[in-house]
């Protein structure tokens, strides 16, 4: 698989994001985002965790108008996949890529803990390597993960399959307590907490390393 | 020329600030404040005879996320 990690000025989870690629196997370039294109035959786009652009305006706002946002909403409508986390969640509803917004914590604080996490749909390129249904560790840390859409779209959303992670506990206030959601093609997955941050065993859980394994074995020739 | 525009979250999306708000003006003694929205105000110095639509298209292009937010926009 042939990745590229976007770096926005304020990204700080892009080393991780590069470095889980890469360790599950991933041929990984990192793009700054003044760049106006991708690399060539890209099969993923990485949008990591950070504070975009210092998170002024609204969280990912200045980030999705940038000249790279163009062609990664170019490579999405070729049916690419896209991977957005936690600042890269907010990018994503920014550019409309996946519905729905991310508002301040409920609770008003940053939210820097491991929580768990509940796999809701196993049918995805990003988590059929999941047991259906398994609950798993991942780390969160942010302030504005709190998930809104609009009651109809949460019915479409449900009825579509597209919730990938559900909060156990919910920490955020996030409506029907979704971390991560899919686009109508399913090669789109935005979530709050960090998949990128739990892959080697070394260091501790390793929640996030079948999301990695799923993804990678995924071409957009196939 | 200048645009004022006022961008507030949505009627009906929960705006966890102004409760944050409300509740501090209630705890320092200030009754009868039965609610608070917290928004923010973003004004714009524009070359004289710029269109105003162009107004509204810069609103929905990146001012403004109309998925939560709502805004008026006062050109003079």
């Amino acid at each position: 698989m042939r990745a590229a990690v976007i770096v926005f000025p304020g990204s700080n989870c892009d080393r991780d994001m590069v470095i889980a690629l890469r360790e599950s196997g991933a041929d990984v370039k990192t793009v700054w985002h003044k760049d106006a294109e991708l690399p060539q035959n890209l099969d993923l786009v990485a949008i990591p965790g950070g504070f975009s652009f210092g998170d002024y305006l609204r969280c990912g706002a200045i980030a999705a108008k940038s000249p790279i946002c163009q062609a990664v909403v170019a490579h999405a409508k070729r049916g690419g996949f896209v991977l957005g986390v936690c600042n890269g969640f907010q990018v994503l509803t920014e550019t409309g890529l996946v519905p729905g917004a991310l508002m301040r914590n409920a609770g008003l604080k940053f939210i820097c803990k491991n929580i768990i996490l509940n796999i809701s749909t196993t049918d995805s390129a990003f988590t059929s390597e999941y047991a259906s249904g398994a609950d798993i560790q991942l780390p969160i840390a942010h302030h504005e993960g709190n998930y809104y859409a609009t009651d109809d779209v949460i019915l479409r959303l449900n009825s579509e399959d597209r919730v990938a992670f559900r909060y156990r506990d919910n920490p955020n206030g996030s409506v029907d307590d979704i971390a991560g959601v899919l686009s109508a093609n399913r090669r789109i997955l935005g979530i709050m907490p960090h998949p990128e941050r739990m892959v080697d065993g070394q260091i501790g859980e390793i929640g996030g390393q079948a999301l990695f394994r799923a993804l990678i074995g995924q071409t957009l020739t196939d | 020329m200048k645009a004022i525009i006022s961008v507030m979250l949505k009627n009906g999306v929960l705006d966890p600030q102004g409760e944050a708000v409300k509740s501090a003006l209630g705890s320092l003694g200030f009754d009868g404040v039965n609610g608070a929205r917290q928004g923010k105000l973003i004004e714009l110095n524009l070359a004289d005879g710029t269109d105003p639509a162009d107004v509204t298209e810069m609103c929905k292009k990146l001012l403004v996320n109309e998925v939560i937010e709502s805004y008026t926009v006062d050109i003079h």
